[in-house]
């Protein structure tokens, strides 16, 4: 026998690593709507296959915990099975040894506290409180709820344009969303059970990119009501769309130049083309919208103006302003919000940063669209100056990547201080407090100084990317109510006492993304035409492919290709390249069509109309 | 077309056939529980399983449809693996004491075990139990439920009230009532369309064969019964009886040789019914009620109970009129007791009915008011009839044809046509003609309201008949979730109306969720025939020439919607008495 000898895997060892990471997929492409109860009790299962066996309170306690759950899902528990389950879960908690126990029993704690109306139903009622409510689960994340499965299918077939029109049922923005999208339907995707979600965002980029210009489909007969919509970001333009298809003729009121809110003003050209933008908005205003651009409700008209004038007001008015630093010297030369800094760049008007050096502060979405344009516009240096750590910033981490591909520089943990002012009253730098990652509080990591001294970081311009704000000062005084900053609207998007008015978008639920604000349209939409007195539908006839039994062997995913980095720095075109039509046809091929197999198929897999 | 192979077999099919229709084209059966055609379609159970040439996967033959050149084999040895696998797992979650089952020789899963040779099965029991409220017409035994959702989809898509839904996830995913509500707080009609649609004994009637036997075995109760139309369309099928052979008149010699004092046949009454709906309607068309709205027939418990739950603001709009089931035991208890010189509590009122809502109908307060108790005692399936006779060991062959009692024998064509769909229509017009023109019309002047399929034309006949100068638009539906099409139609202006007959059950009451059940086919269309052929060979066949109803009338009840007929033989429909 050696004295030491090397390691190898062996076969078991090998199958397990395997499993782990099957079982890793398998929970993140949990379908939404499970019995939190069952769940604990199946989850408790594997905590406890995983205890070494050493001390009582998780050898034993897990068990029993099983055992007294199970009671609770079979019917067999009483109310004060639930103070057991209770008085089991702290003592593991509180006198396990190690991790898995005490981790364990917080898991089973936290549980009670959080669903204990659900422990409840199953013991007074033998009943769960939850159920599936979507069976297919991109549909069921989509805010939109646009068929997925059907426009995927239909890309396989390489029917572009029935793609086109199946989602512009739930979704008139297919081309925006196509290349900007944060795809939420992917995360859930059930394929990712198998190898990985599909690529849903590419496909509709590839059925935006081959369909061609699909005219919109024919307006219901006009109901000769009109309806002013303020705000001609994707949220109101998406709203005119369905109104108009309803028969209403809308007039958007839009402050500035052009249509597209935070589409063609906030987003970088790189990453949204503005003719692909104009591809989306141009159909729709071939539903006949009105617009009036470069007129602003408080300065040019009043709201009480277009409440006499219209049968009904939505207002869309986004999240356009900035958040501040509330640091001394924020109004110095050099110093500009993101919104501002972004939005004359849309204009066509970005300054020129020729050989400046750049800092941005903030680790958001709306950061990276800085720090990557102030690169295009010649920087010299540009830095992300953040808080916390990489992986707390809410970034997506592809926008980060592209970020740091493009030669942004990333200085986390710094805090800032101070801002450094010259005597003509520009900005010169600025002074960060060094921080240190501490405890997880409500599962966000907090920071504290780290103690080490302050630093310097020098800059010609400074970009404050912290968070947007909405105007909402002009409403607020013609009585529209609002909580911390936001419209306040009930869960159907009008106000108690002036049936007429309707918000939606990001002025009502903050700052959010593009799908958030067209679902909130279809809300919007709907809840305009019942109170204007219809109940029109939305719907679109267009044959499905029929979904057809496969094998599903295992086939990677295709990511997107981008341009390479060095190259797209230098201009504003778009970074992303689409998918060939070979590459979408696999990819298409690997949707599982949840809409047919599985619960779908019991539940119908979608909703024809709304 | 399309052409692929089936066990060997070259099939040539239309595009989008489903594996299971072609292979049912060639003469190849393949084994199925969950499947109902058109209703079902779910791939829920696997147990149509196939194997397709170069797939790893098996397919369900339900749901998968052909592709050229698909080579298919319904037999394989994996096929056989797999499939005896699902239903041990299935039998595994089934209780399955088949001895003491109401579907004891008629369920699908026993047949499909027998079939498939299952004698063992490895997997431990594992029963899932919840409670239920047995007082309710409608039963679910939840440990012989095998989740194949049949219920859920029946009553959503063809009865268009989604009472049933699947409820929790995972191992405990089941079938409840939908909305976390019970039988009794949901909209349920009873209908019992669940029922005839469920492949085991996990739904059935309340059994109230029990109380039957009470009452018979006590000296001092005069048990009185009374035979719906409908149910001498279908009581000889578990029998072994010929349509032919099954008559109404060897029903009521099975009910005496079970006890049953006096027996009589609900034609009497429906020839009643038309007596006082066919006046009141008269009477309410030419009065301009109907100028917005028709009126609904009342004699449907199961459309009673949905309009009142899914268009309360529509009641209204109801004929006040009893159903024959109500007027009968009313009848039994006030002129007929007098006739017998008993105290009326001492006579029981049973009925035999094709339905399940009836029983509902019995215990509602709705016709409660003018006779301290209930103007039925007992309301019984044709099911549990066939169950009885059974038990008492009958010889379905031994029965004899025997005369129904006096004096509310006779019946007319008009009121035997009650049991299928557009038949209340049909003998009401024969009878409001009479009353509007003084003459009669010719008998068949109303048969465009005959169904002419089953489900034929989503449930609806409509016409429009003269009487005179005056047109009469009349449609008639069945099924309730047709009905919940038709009544949007009206609601909305497309259609209008004078007189709209509404039965719960497809095809009516012979598709009654009470009657015999056979797995996978929809009887009622055939069902009626019996009925129309009846109705052809009746002496009588208007309602207002019924001689025994007319001696009812001039010895009790005075005139049609007079006031003691109004107080005895209508009511006016309360929203309580629902729940």
């Amino acid at each position: 026998m050696s004295r030491l000898e090397f390691e190898t895997p062996t076969k078991a060892r090998i199958a397990m690593e395997g499993l782990y990471k099957d079982l890793q997929r398998k929970i993140e492409s949990s379908p939404p709507g499970l019995c939190p109860v069952d769940l604990t009790r199946a989850f408790l299962e594997l905590c406890h296959a995983q205890t070494c066996g050493k001390c009582v309170p998780c050898r034993i306690g897990i068990k029993q915990l099983v055992s007294l759950i199970s009671d609770v899902l079979n019917g067999k528990a009483t109310l004060e099975t639930l103070d057991v389950i209770e008085q089991t879960a702290l003592t593991i908690m509180d006198s396990a040894d190690c991790a898995i126990g005490y981790e364990t029993g917080y898991l089973v704690y936290n549980g009670l506290m959080g669903y204990r109306d659900d422990y409840v139903e199953h013991i007074k009622n033998g009943r769960c409180t939850c159920t599936y409510k979507h069976p297919v689960p991109c549909v069921a994340e989509c805010p939109a709820k646009v068929d997925i499965p059907g426009y995927v299918a239909l890309v396989g077939e390489g029917r572009y344009a029935d793609a086109i029109r199946l989602i512009r049922k739930d979704n008139p923005f297919p081309t925006t969303c196509g290349f900007i999208c944060e795809h939420p339907c992917e995360s859930r995707c059930r394929r990712n059970m198998v190898d990985g979600s599909i690529n849903i965002r590419g496909l509709k980029r590839v059925a935006a990119d081959y369909a061609g210009e699909i005219d919109p489909p024919a307006c219901a007969p006009s109901t000769g009501k009109r309806v002013a919509i303020v705000g001609g970001g994707p949220g109101g333009l998406s709203t005119a769309y369905y109104l108009q298809l309803m028969g209403h003729q809308t007039t958007v009121f839009e402050m500035l130049p052009k249509l597209g809110g935070m589409l063609r003003y906030g987003i970088p050209n790189y990453r949204l083309p503005k003719d692909r933008l104009d591809d989306d908005i141009n159909a729709i205003l071939k539903t006949g919208v009105e617009v009036k651009t470069g007129v602003k409700i408080g300065v040019d008209y009043t709201f009480q103006q277009l409440r006499d004038e219209y049968d009904a007001v939505l207002i869309n008015i986004g999240a356009s302003t900035d958040k501040k630093l509330r640091l001394e010297g924020e109004d110095a030369e050099g110093v500009y919000p993101a919104v501002t800094f972004l939005r004359d760049v849309g204009k066509g008007n970005g300054i020129d940063l020729e050989g400046k050096e750049v800092a941005v502060i903030g680790g958001g979405n709306v950061s990276m669209d800085a720090v990557r344009t102030a690169k295009r516009l010649g920087a010299k240096k540009v830095s992300i100056v953040y808080r916390r750590r990489q992986a707390d910033m809410t970034a997506l981490p592809a926008e980060i990547e592209g970020a740091v591909a493009e030669g942004v520089e990333l200085k986390t943990l710094k805090a800032p201080a101070r801002l450094d002012v010259d005597d003509n009253n520009h900005i010169r730098g600025l002074y960060v407090t060094p921080q240190m990652i501490s405890n997880i509080v409500d599962r966000r990591a907090s920071v504290k100084p780290s103690g080490d001294p302050e630093e310097y970081i020098p800059c010609d311009v400074l970009i404050i990317a912290i968070g947007q704000a909405i105007e909402t000062k002009h409403f607020e005084e013609a009585g529209i109510p609002t909580c911390r900053g936001r419209i306040e609207t009930m869960p159907n998007g009008s106000f108690e006492g002036m049936p007429d008015v309707f918000a939606g978008g990001d002025c009502q639920s903050g700052p959010a993304t593009v799908i958030k604000a067209i679902a909130a349209a279809k809300v919007v939409a709907a809840n305009i035409d019942e109170y204007l007195g219809y109940r029109h539908t939305i719907t679109v006839d267009i044959d499905l492919p029929p979904a057809r039994i496969k094998d599903n062997i295992q086939c990677a995913r295709i990511d997107i290709n981008e341009r390479e980095a060095c190259e797209r720095v230098q201009d504003f075109d778009g970074v992303e390249l689409c998918m060939t039509e070979c590459e979408s046809k696999q990819e298409a091929g690997r949707c599982l069509r949840c809409d047919h197999f599985g619960f779908g198929i019991l539940k119908g897999g979608r909703e024809r109309v709304w | 077309m399309v052409n692929l192979t089936i066990d060997g077999i070259n099939v040539t099919v239309n595009e989008n056939t489903t594996i299971m229709d072609a292979a049912d084209s060639v003469g190849i059966h393949i084994p199925r529980l969950c499947f109902l055609k058109g209703i079902n379609e779910i791939s829920a159970c696997r147990v149509c399983l196939v194997e397709i040439e170069g797939r790893g996967k098996l397919a369900t033959a339900c749901t998968c449809v052909v592709e050229e050149g698909m080579n298919v084999f319904t037999n394989s040895k994996k096929v056989r693996k797999q499939r005896r696998t699902n239903v041990q797992l299935i039998l595994s979650q089934h209780d399955c004491l088949c001895t003491t089952c109401i579907r004891n020789q008629n369920c699908a899963l026993q047949t499909l075990a027998a079939e498939l040779g299952i004698v063992d099965n490895p997997y431990e029991r594992d029963l899932q139990y919840q409670a239920w409220d047995e007082t309710f017409p409608l039963i679910r035994q939840s440990t012989k439920c095998i989740k194949c959702m049949r219920c859920v989809n029946v009553c959503e898509k063809v009865q268009g009230l989604g009472i049933w839904d699947v409820e929790g996830t995972g191992a405990k995913t089941t079938v409840n009532v939908a909305g976390h509500a019970s039988i009794r707080e949901a909209d349920c009609a009873a209908c019992g369309q669940c029922i005839t649609h469920c492949p085991v004994g996990a739904l059935s009637e309340r059994n109230d064969v029990g109380k039957f036997w009470r009452a018979v075995d006590d000296e001092d109760t005069i048990v009185v019964a009374q035979i719906a139309p409908a149910v001498r369309t279908a009581w000889g099928e578990d029998l072994g009886l010929s349509p032919e052979e099954a008559t109404v008149n060897k029903i009521a010699d099975a009910l005496k040789r079970l006890g049953v004092d006096y027996v009589f046949d609900t034609v009497y009454s429906a020839d009643l019914t038309i007596m006082e709906e066919g006046t009141e309607f008269v009477q309410r068309f030419t009065s301009g009620e109907f100028k917005d709205r028709p009126m609904f027939t009342s004699c449907c418990p199961g459309w009673v109970r949905f309009i009142k739950s899914q268009y309360p603001h529509l009641v209204k709009y109801l004929s006040s009129a009893k159903s024959p089931q109500q007027m009968f035991g009313a009848v039994m208890k006030t002129y007929y007791a007098e006739k017998l010189g008993v105290n009326p509590e001492k006579i029981f009122t049973l009925s035999i009915m094709p339905c399940v809502a009836k029983k509902a109908e019995a215990e509602m307060d709705l016709y409660y008011g003018e006779y301290a108790g209930k103007e039925i005692d007992c309301v019984l399936t044709t099911r549990e009839l066939v169950r009885m006779i059974r038990s008492a060991h009958i010889q379905p062959f031994a029965l004899n044809n025997i005369e129904f009692d006096l004096p509310m024998r006779d019946g007319t064509g008009a009121g035997v046509i009650f049991g299928a769909t557009g038949g209340v229509m049909e003998a009401a017009l024969r009878s409001a003609y009479y009353i509007v023109m003084g003459e009669n019309p010719p008998v068949d002047a109303f048969k465009a309201v005959r169904s002419t399929g089953f489900n034929a034309n989503d449930g609806v006949q409509e016409a429009v008949f003269h009487m005179g100068e005056i047109p009469v638009r009349v449609a008639v539906v069945s099924g309730l979730g047709n009905t919940r099409k038709l009544i949007d139609k009206i609601e909305r202006g497309e259609v209008h109306y004078d007189f709209v007959e509404v039965m719960a059950c497809p095809g009516g009451c012979v598709g009654g969720g009470g009657q015999p059940i056979h797995e996978g086919e929809e009887c009622a269309f055939e069902r009626s025939h019996t009925l129309y052929y009846l109705d052809k060979n009746y002496k009588l066949r208007y309602s207002h020439e019924n001689p025994d109803i007319l001696a009812l009338y001039s010895e009790y009840m005075g005139e049609p919607n007079a006031h003691k007929a109004h107080q005895l033989l209508h009511t006016e429909h309360s929203k309580n008495g629902f729940h």
